[in-house]
């Protein structure tokens, strides 16, 4: 029997990943893939928690949040297209400009 | 005795699939590495009894979402070496930074290890061996999609739009008519 | 057994006892062998089929020389490209190069997985109890050989890709717009066929389709649904490269497309990815469409006899196409099916549910 706590350890393990990953790499595709690595551990979240209330709920909350994820991912790639035409690089510490 | 098996297989693939993606140097690996995670996603959804969202899983993001990041990943094809420099010459490997960084990251792993030992009481078992009395088919989602979340379904449909074109805008060459 | 919503649902005439306790995984371990075997026998028989089939329409014979008429012609293809040299070049992706190839062929099969191709049956009388025939019953089954399929891009691209030439770029690039680009056509007309079942799970489609309009007509729904069985068909012949959408592999065009660089084993790879997709892509299109088992007159257990007859016929259109239409070009081909299939395919949904809507109110 698999109780409700293995699942929300292991979706706080894939967040704490996903976080580690845009905090230490400096490579926009790669901070791009660790934001969905931490949008997959909260679809984990909801579905373990909609099984666990007895609600489809859960489910459909994913849903939406899998569809939100892909016209997030369409956008950044689509700037960091843009921003690799300017700068011809990928790294987010070249598009400083704008500080003080 | 096999569901907690198959619960930490897919729960290793997944784990070990995502440490390996931000560590990796080449974006392509991390790509296909990503896809492997989501596979075992997928197989934990199954296992939640939510087969719908499952197979969502694998259609919407390791068919569609991956296949565009490993198309951005071709196109970009930018230099190996380049991207380990930057890595090296990290803003957070500054001696300040690091140093308190180091502290604060140890604070929170204590925290989070309080918080989760607390979660005990969670230790109600969930999946397949859960109450049976639910019934997730995929009528009762499709109907509780188009009655109870119909502004949700809508907007995000007009959400998914709003993307297209603005994908398709940003991504245009100057000087294109 | 949990209750209703559960993946897998195996109800009565299952096997009963051959399916419980430790027996299940040897049982279905065994269905898994034999239809792999089926399907790499089929695979051959295909290659054969079509250069026979090819030669016949252009008014020659096709192979003759190995074994009567041709039939030992697959093993010598096979004996001959297992014996090629294994070449890698040399600025290829070490993994990735032989990872394409394998994720090809590795989704191919596993898409037949979710594919039931008979009723229940005791296979004349060979075994106690009644089994069902087809590895998995899913009760999401369509969507799982879409999910399954579209996987399938991944070996195009990443071909393409590992191979470092442009050429093989190229092509890489161009299929896996194209499959992309009809998956949405595809996917579109199949809800449209779903509402006609009201199931995901295309065991029930089949079953659905049983019986007779008027004591003769099957209750087929290609009947019901002529426009969505085309834009299915045209659909699916796009999503497995073959046929006039060919492009990414055309011999003229790209010299090989993404296979350029490949040789032996790992070449042998693709076009058996490619024959079992057609396999996959009949089948399933045989399920929806064309009643799967059923058909009047016939006893349900003698079904996958039928079955394959019309995959058979399937697969002879296929193989007819490639050779009797030129193929697109690569714009014509995105055009196609950006501006005239998908809104063809979103206008069949919309007319089929008002349709069921008025028919069921």
């Amino acid at each position: 029997m698999i109780p409700l706590s293995h699942y929300l350890i292991l979706s706080a393990t894939l967040f704490a990943i996903g976080a580690a990953g845009v905090f230490l790499r400096r490579n926009l595709i790669t901070i791009l893939l660790s934001v969905e690595i931490m949008l997959n551990a909260v679809n984990l979240t909801f579905v373990s928690f909609g099984r666990f209330a007895g609600d489809l709920d859960g489910q459909i909350i994913t849903l939406f949040v899998m569809t939100v994820a892909a016209a997030e991912a369409a956008v950044g790639l689509a700037l960091v297209i843009a921003l690799f035409r300017h700068r011809e690089s990928l790294n987010p510490d070249a598009f400083t400009s704008l500080k003080w | 005795m096999p569901e907690t098996i198959t619960f930490y297989l897919f729960a290793a693939l997944t784990v070990i699939a995502s440490a390996l993606v931000i560590g990796q140097r080449n974006p392509m690996y991390s790509v296909l590495l990503l896809i492997a995670s989501f596979g075992g996603l997928s197989g934990l959804y199954i296992q939640l009894e939510a087969p719908f969202v499952a197979v969502a899983q694998i259609i919407i993001y390791a068919g569609a979402i991956m296949v565009l990041f490993l198309f951005v990943v071709m196109l970009l094809n930018a230099p190996k070496e380049d991207a380990a420099d930057w890595d090296r010459t990290h803003p957070l490997r500054q001696p300040g930074v690091a140093r308190w960084g180091t502290l604060l990251a140890a604070l929170l792993v204590v925290q989070l290890g309080m918080a989760l030992s607390a979660v005990g009481q969670y230790d109600v078992p969930v999946g397949a061996q859960a109450d049976p009395t639910t019934v997730n088919s995929v009528t009762d989602m499709g109907r509780a999609l188009f009655t109870r979340h119909t502004f949700a379904f809508e907007a995000t449909s007009i959400l998914i739009l709003v993307a297209m074109v603005g994908a398709v805008v940003l991504a245009r060459r100057e000087g294109d008519e | 057994m949990h209750a209703a919503g559960a993946v897998a649902r195996p109800a009565g005439g299952d096997g009963g006892a051959l399916m419980d306790g430790l027996l299940r995984p040897v049982v279905i371990g065994a269905m898994i062998f034999i239809v792999f075997n089926l399907l790499i026998l089929a695979s051959a028989i295909l290659v054969l089929a079509e250069r026979k089939l090819m030669g016949f329409m252009q008014q020659r014979y096709g192979p003759y020389l190995v074994g009567p008429h041709g039939m030992l012609q697959p093993i010598a293809d096979i004996l001959k490209l297992l014996f090629k040299e294994e070449l890698r070049p040399k600025g290829a992706d070490k993994y990735l190069f032989t990872l394409a190839p394998v994720l090809s062929v590795v989704t191919a099969f596993v898409a037949f997985a979710a594919v039931p191709f008979g009723a229940e049956t005791t296979l004349f009388g060979l075994l106690d109890e009644p089994i069902k025939l087809g590895i998995a019953d899913v009760n999401v089954a369509v969507l799982v050989v879409f999910a399954v399929t579209s996987m399938g891009v991944y070996g195009i691209v990443l071909a393409g890709w590992a191979s470092n030439s442009k050429y093989s770029l190229f092509g890489g690039l161009r299929a896996s717009a194209q499959m992309i680009s009809y998956e949405l056509a595809y996917a579109t007309s199949l809800a449209a066929v779903i509402l006609l079942s009201g199931s995901l799970s295309l065991r029930e489609t089949v079953d659905s389709q049983a019986g007779t309009w008027f004591g003769f007509l099957p209750q087929w729904n290609v009947f019901l649904q002529p426009v969505g069985f085309m834009i299915y068909v045209i659909a699916g012949v796009a999503e497995t490269n073959r046929a006039p959408f060919d492009f990414p592999e055309a011999e003229q065009e790209l010299v090989a497309g993404y296979n350029t660089e490949y040789s032996s084993v790992r070449f042998a790879l693709f076009p058996q990815a490619e024959y079992i997709n057609m396999v996959t892509m009949s089948a399933v299109a045989t399920d929806l469409y064309l009643g799967g088992w059923h058909f009047p007159g016939v006893n349900p257990a003698y079904g996958w006899i039928v079955f394959l007859a019309k995959v058979a016929l399937f697969l002879f259109v296929y193989i007819w196409m490639r050779w009797t239409v030129p193929r697109y070009r690569y714009d014509q081909l995105m055009m196609f099916g950006w501006k005239y299939l998908f809104p063809a395919s979103v206008v069949n949904l919309i007319v089929t549910a008002a349709l069921v809507l008025y028919f069921n109110a």
